[in-house]
């Protein structure tokens, strides 16, 4: 017994202006209209919520069912960061598996400001987001520039490389109608680009966007009582978080644990994201058809590639230069345009990356297509340790 | 030496900067920030922590700069000089402390080299610790 996807859809992502609602409800009746399904078959909606919209948005899976019109379904809420829309998405698909429903529905949707991300406003002393801003300036830039870094120095990583891996993942973008960015872009383009954290620059770095993505989950056997014909599979969901001690310095923290009680855990952080998912689909690495990572920035990409198993650590800078994770490669990676393409809309990004899954795995990804996918794996990572991996399947 | 930053993390000693953590007295882990309550260690049920002074010397994990003015809370400097961070790692701890780096750009460190605790003011005012030359 699985859970599966009956419907995908997405607001397309971009500076619109206008409120995360109106975005949030165009992507849940193209779900719908994906699905063959009327809102008032939904049995169970879940809302991710945003930070940055006020009360309707710490309450998203109210203000989506008010905005669709008051349907009497069962409800939820949840925040979890980047991993809101994989959180939102476990619920909706434990509810099915225990039995207490057969059509759920999954929306996530952000009107974002320009600009770096900042904390919740007011003076927070008591809050790690807001300290690390108000003591070391410390953005979500400078954290991914640690690592880009860290890969320079450990792999021999260059510029040039995390400058290919915008080049590929526009390249994507630039064939998928919902993408923020939807022009191909030259490796001397992002080298051009002013520095924001050094060794990243701007283009190294994905932007804030408004956005929206839903889903329309059904049981197996609902989604044959309906007629669909080969419903995409959700094999997993994971949702761990560290293992103490977490060595590699997370978002928001000052520090990482600290390793002199304790040796450091087997798997990374993120690489254990990605296994707790493969345990729970019985699949691994050589499975995949193909995976949507967090591009945060471009070098976040190549530590995602190692950390899902691809290729060892420190090695996939080789396999973005043989060409094997781009499009009509041999494990494509991003094949939506990632993060790179779309800029983050943060409830919406893990819930947009499981609608790529569906597209994909349909067959029916357009000219991004990828021949024969079968397997494919969305990973991301929310703050403060919410893990987020997705399998889906034909 | 205006009140710092925050208290409770670091202190200056006779001119010295430290940063202060704590230390279950159970298994011994190093918590920086310092903790209250409980250990984070999940096998251990310690609930005695001890002040404990870091490491004043470390190696560079990574380092970045910001080469804009970071957004509020935090109050950049006029004009705008980008801000180094490095991530340092301290060995007996077994612990990465990011922090502001002193008078060093990013040209002039690498990942490996040994820095140094200090401390220095923020654009208005409040010290804080940052790492600096040995
Ligand atoms: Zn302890």
């Amino acid at each position: 017994m699985s859970a599966v996807v009956l419907g995908a859809g997405m607001h397309p992502w971009g500076k619109w202006g206008r409120p995360f609602t109106e975005y949030g409800v165009a992507a849940a009746r193209a779900a719908l209209r994906d699905a063959d399904l009327a809102w008032t078959d939904v049995q169970y909606v879940v809302g991710a919520g945003t930070i940055r919209n006020g009360y309707p948005g710490f309450v998203a899976g109210a203000t989506f069912a008010q905005a669709m019109g008051w349907s009497g379904a069962r409800i939820a809420s949840c925040y979890a960061a980047c991993a809101s829309g994989a959180q939102a998405l476990d619920i909706a698909r434990t509810r099915i598996l225990a039995g207490l429903c057969d059509v759920a529905m999954v929306v996530g949707a952000d009107s974002t400001p320009k600009g770096f991300f900042k904390p919740v406003g007011g003076d927070r002393p008591d809050d790690p987001d807001w300290l690390r801003f108000r003591l070391l300036g410390a953005t979500n830039p400078a954290y991914f520039a640690l690592y880009a870094r860290r890969r320079m120095a450990l792999y021999g990583d260059t510029a040039e490389d995390f400058a290919a891996v915008k080049v590929k993942n526009a390249l994507a973008g630039s064939l998928n109608d919902n993408a923020r960015y939807r022009r191909t872009v030259t490796a001397g383009q992002v080298l051009d680009s002013p520095m924001v954290a050094d060794p990243l620059r701007l283009m190294d770095i994905c932007a804030t966007s408004d956005g929206a993505a839903a889903l329309v989950l059904a049981s197996e056997d609902f989604a044959r009582r309906h007629g669909a014909r080969g419903p995409v599979r959700l094999a997993a969901v994971s949702t761990v978080t560290p293992s103490f001690p977490d060595t590699v310095l997370g978002l928001p923290d000052f520090a990482t644990d600290s390793t002199a009680a304790v040796p450091p855990p087997e798997r990374t952080f993120r690489a254990s994201i990605a296994h707790a998912a493969y345990e729970e689909a019985g699949l691994g690495p050589g499975d995949l058809s193909f995976a949507e990572v967090y591009d945060l920035s471009t070098a976040l990409e190549l530590d995602w590639v190692e950390e899902i198993g691809l290729c060892p650590p420190g090695e996939a800078g080789k396999l973005l230069r043989a060409g094997d994770t781009s499009l009509g490669g041999r494990i494509p990676v991003n094949p939506s345009g990632g993060l790179a393409s779309f800029g983050e809309a943060v409830p919406a990004q893990a819930i947009a990356q499981v609608c790529e899954l569906t597209w994909q795995l349909r067959g029916r990804a357009g000219s991004r297509q990828i021949t024969g996918a079968r397997v494919g794996l969305a990973a991301n990572q929310g703050l403060f340790g919410h893990g987020s991996a997705i399998i889906a399947t034909t | 030496m205006d009140a710092p930053v925050i208290d409770g993390w670091f202190t200056v000693d006779g001119g010295t900067a430290h940063l202060l953590g704590t230390r279950c007295a159970d298994c011994r882990t190093v918590c920086f920030p310092p903790r209250t309550g409980f250990c984070p260690n999940p096998r251990c049920a310690g609930e005695n922590l001890a002040e404990t002074r870091l490491s004043r010397r470390g190696t560079v994990w990574s380092y970045t700069n910001a080469c804009y003015p970071p957004p509020t809370p935090f109050v950049a400097a006029e004009p705008y000089t980008p801000v180094t961070l490095a991530a340092v790692e301290l060995a007996e701890e077994g612990i990465v402390v990011l922090g502001q780096v002193k008078d060093l750009t990013v040209e002039e460190l690498h990942v490996g080299m040994e820095l140094e605790l200090t401390w220095g003011p923020l654009a208005d005012g409040p010290p804080v610790w940052m790492w600096g030359r040995p």
